[in-house]
């Protein structure tokens, strides 16, 4: 990476900012960073102790948490006998997001429903990185024929459109809504196909760099330099690309559920809680139309606040591959000490030290 | 043009990889339709074997031929246009798909242009006026991002639906009033079309708008830094035409990158036909997966695939067009 920018120091670095170690993926320390960390830490948590700390079971049905409506022609006064229907319950101290007209608690089943929901987005986007880098970088350094093969078979799993053919998948395995491993495993297998295009694009500029040539002098193995040497160089991309995928895995999981492809958590076998089950029950009993806000709203905001937490913490992580992309990377306060303006001008935008001195130094890592 | 013909050739392999899982998956999982439609025909009187011979024949299984005879007839099916036939809707799956497809694609082209173009230019202006307020539509785009495309459907319902509970601008069910008005080529019905497109493409534009205006804003501040801005800019050119030629240059890998970018809409306008009951291929594809016809599924996911390739191979042109170094190459 050329950074022909003008470096700027700041008056007083941070101790330690420079040094330590040069390769670890330092996240530059911007509110955006620190506001996705935050943000997937609280969903992280509420995914390991949800189950533990939700007030009900997501499947319990109470009667007396509904309020039964009498249907209008029935009851005394006519001669059809009384027939009622229910309505969800609004928020309240017994229930905190009030309830559905199931007569099930809604902030339980949201609790209970953030285990798989982040552990198939984890799970799928692990597995689709596994498949990536295998995939890209076998392909980005070996080149000729095993390149061709392989970035033929990425290229085609690209072109064809991701969800269509995860629910013609997912309606092929119906038992794929019962486990995290399958239903991760099929959202992977359409995911892996972007990073694998970016790691190969990067390996490829990497393949002739000295130190690698160095190491190959030196009589080291493809597979050691593979992963010595081209792996350590490609965190920052392949970072990056967990985290798009998580996103996108989420995203994929939350649609199959919401399709109805991911079973039902009181069928037999039983399918797991999840978003995008609970925003399927809303749709499917007109809950908008119904005025339940507490019900449709929570579920799908979670999983904007949980995609948002991811987004922020990939723009530090692109910020860091790429300095220019950060936002003049000076604090107001910083910037007016120097005599600077934020606004950046053309070709000069300034860039704070410590993050080149990273940058440079996790490149330039000839022996 | 060589160039072209090799993503041409990367085309038509995923097109026969699309087509060839489309036939595997049916035979290579237990429980297949055709056991699924005997039960049904069961449920309703007797099967002997002549109808339990007749369903395969209806669905193409015939499990007396090899799978090669099979995968033979079915290819030779799709040469000709014939997909099979639904029995849910009681129709050739081709002539449904011919209907439902014009809603798809018109809301689909409408609404991702636009989307693409007026992301492009606020992507342009936000790099360029980097520091200034501007930058607060950053978490705001990130946010627009991660919001399922059917969230903010249910979301926009809510707030400008007729079935929803706040201003009631805007139809938010069906593709037209079918109720008032006669399809055919009047006013009152095009007018009809034209109000109930709002919503959805409203939804899709902003669901889809925080990407193209993310990818954009990053690779025009990456440009900018380029020796050539600067020279541009030490020429004395007018601003003006110093970010249209930094716009440009940035502009080639948000291109590349939109076969990424349209099979990600793809996916969010099914969900979108869904919530608003939109008469296309996403809506149809939802009820077909409920009645389990297995080959009303397979037949739609087919022309998704061929119509996103489409989208693909046309991105690939407008790129060759408008960067001359891939015209060198070719």
């Amino acid at each position: 990476m050329a950074l022909n920018t003008t470096i700027l120091s700041e008056p007083n670095p941070p101790a330690g900012a420079a040094a330590g170690t040069p390769r670890a993926l330092r996240l530059p320390r911007s509110p955006k960073v620190i506001a996705g960390l935050v943000i997937l830490v609280v969903f992280a948590v509420v995914a390991v102790i949800g189950a533990w700390i939700a007030p009900y079971s997501p499947n319990l049905t109470n009667e007396s948490w509904v309020q039964h409506v009498l249907v209008a022609g029935t009851g005394p006064g006519t001669h059809i006998k009384a027939d009622y229907y229910p309505l969800p319950l609004p928020p309240s101290g017994a229930h905190w997001l009030g309830t559905t007209v199931f007569a099930q608690d809604v902030w339980s089943q949201l609790l209970v429903s953030t285990q798989a929901t982040v552990a198939v987005g984890l799970l799928a986007a692990a597995i689709s990185t596994a498949l990536s880098i295998i995939v890209g970088v076998t392909a980005g350094y070996l080149g000729g024929g095993a390149d061709e093969g392989l970035s033929l078979v990425g290229n085609v799993f690209l072109a064809i459109p991701g969800l269509p053919l995860l629910i013609v998948l997912a309606d092929y395995v119906p038992a794929a809504g019962t486990s995290i491993f399958l239903v991760s495993l099929i959202i992977a297998i359409t995911a892996w196909a972007y990073s694998s295009r970016v790691l190969r694009a990067q390996t490829l500029s990497l393949r002739n760099r000295d130190f690698v040539e160095a190491a190959r002098v030196s009589g080291e193995g493809r597979v050691r330099i593979i992963i010595v040497e081209i792996l350590p160089n490609l965190i920052p991309i392949v970072a990056a690309s967990f985290l798009f995928t998580t996103l996108y895995a989420i995203g994929a999981y939350v649609a199959i559920s919401f399709l109805g492809l991911a079973g039902s958590p009181t069928s037999s076998p039983p399918g797991l809680w999840n978003w995008g089950y609970m925003l399927r029950e809303t749709f499917a009993n007109d809950a908008v139309r119904g005025g339940w806000w507490w019900w449709w709203a929570p579920p799908g905001l979670c999983i904007a606040l949980l995609g948002t937490g991811l987004a922020l913490l990939n723009f530090g992580i692109d910020e860091f591959v790429n300095p220019r992309l950060r936002v003049a990377g000076l604090s107001r306060k910083a910037a007016r000490r120097l005599g600077i303006s934020r606004r950046p001008k053309l070709g000069l935008t300034p860039v704070v030290r410590r993050n080149v001195i990273n940058v440079t130094s996790a490149e330039s890592r000839t022996p | 043009m060589r160039a072209l013909l090799r993503r041409l050739g990367v085309y038509l392999l995923a097109a026969w990889v699309a087509i060839t899982v489309s036939f595997l998956l049916p035979r290579a999982v237990p429980g297949n339709p055709v056991a699924g439609a005997i039960a049904r025909a069961q449920s309703s009187g007797i099967c002997n074997s002549f109808c339990v011979k007749a369903i395969e024949e209806q669905l193409g299984f015939n499990v007396h031929t090899s799978l090669w005879v099979q995968y033979v007839q079915y290819l030779g099916n799709l040469v000709h246009g014939n997909l099979g036939f639904s029995w849910s809707e009681n129709a050739q799956v081709t002539s449904l798909i011919v209907s439902y497809l014009p809603w798809t694609l018109g809301l689909l082209g409408v609404a991702t242009i636009m989307s693409f173009v007026v992301g492009t230019l606020i992507g342009v202006v936000m790099a360029w006026r980097r520091g200034s307020w501007l930058d607060w539509l950053m978490p705001a785009a990130t946010f627009f991002q991660a919001i399922p495309y059917f969230f903010l459907a249910l979301v926009l319902v809510l707030i400008f639906g007729e079935t929803g509970s706040l201003l009631k601008w805007f139809p938010s069910l069906y593709g037209f009033d079918i109720y008032g008005v006669d399809p055919g080529m009047n006013l009152p019905y095009i007018a009809s079309i034209l109000g109930h497109a709002v919503l959805p493409a409203l939804t899709v534009i902003l669901a889809s708008m925080g990407g193209f205006i993310l990818s954009m804003r990053n690779q025009m501040v990456t440009t900018m830094d380029e020796d050539f801005v600067l020279v541009a800019r030490a020429k004395g050119l007018r601003t003006g035409k110093v970010v249209w030629y930094a716009a440009r240059n940035a502009l080639l890998p948000c291109v590349s990158n939109f076969s990424v970018a349209i099979s990600i809409v793809v996916a969010g306008q099914i969900l979108v036909e869904i919530v608003f009951n939109y008469p296309g291929i996403g809506y149809h594809l939802y009820g077909a997966l409920g009645a389990l016809d297995y080959t009303l599924v397979q037949g739609i996911f087919v022309v998704i695939t061929l119509v996103v390739l489409a989208a693909n191979l046309l991105a690939d042109v407008v790129y060759v067009l408008i960067d001359p170094r891939a015209r060198q190459e070719a």
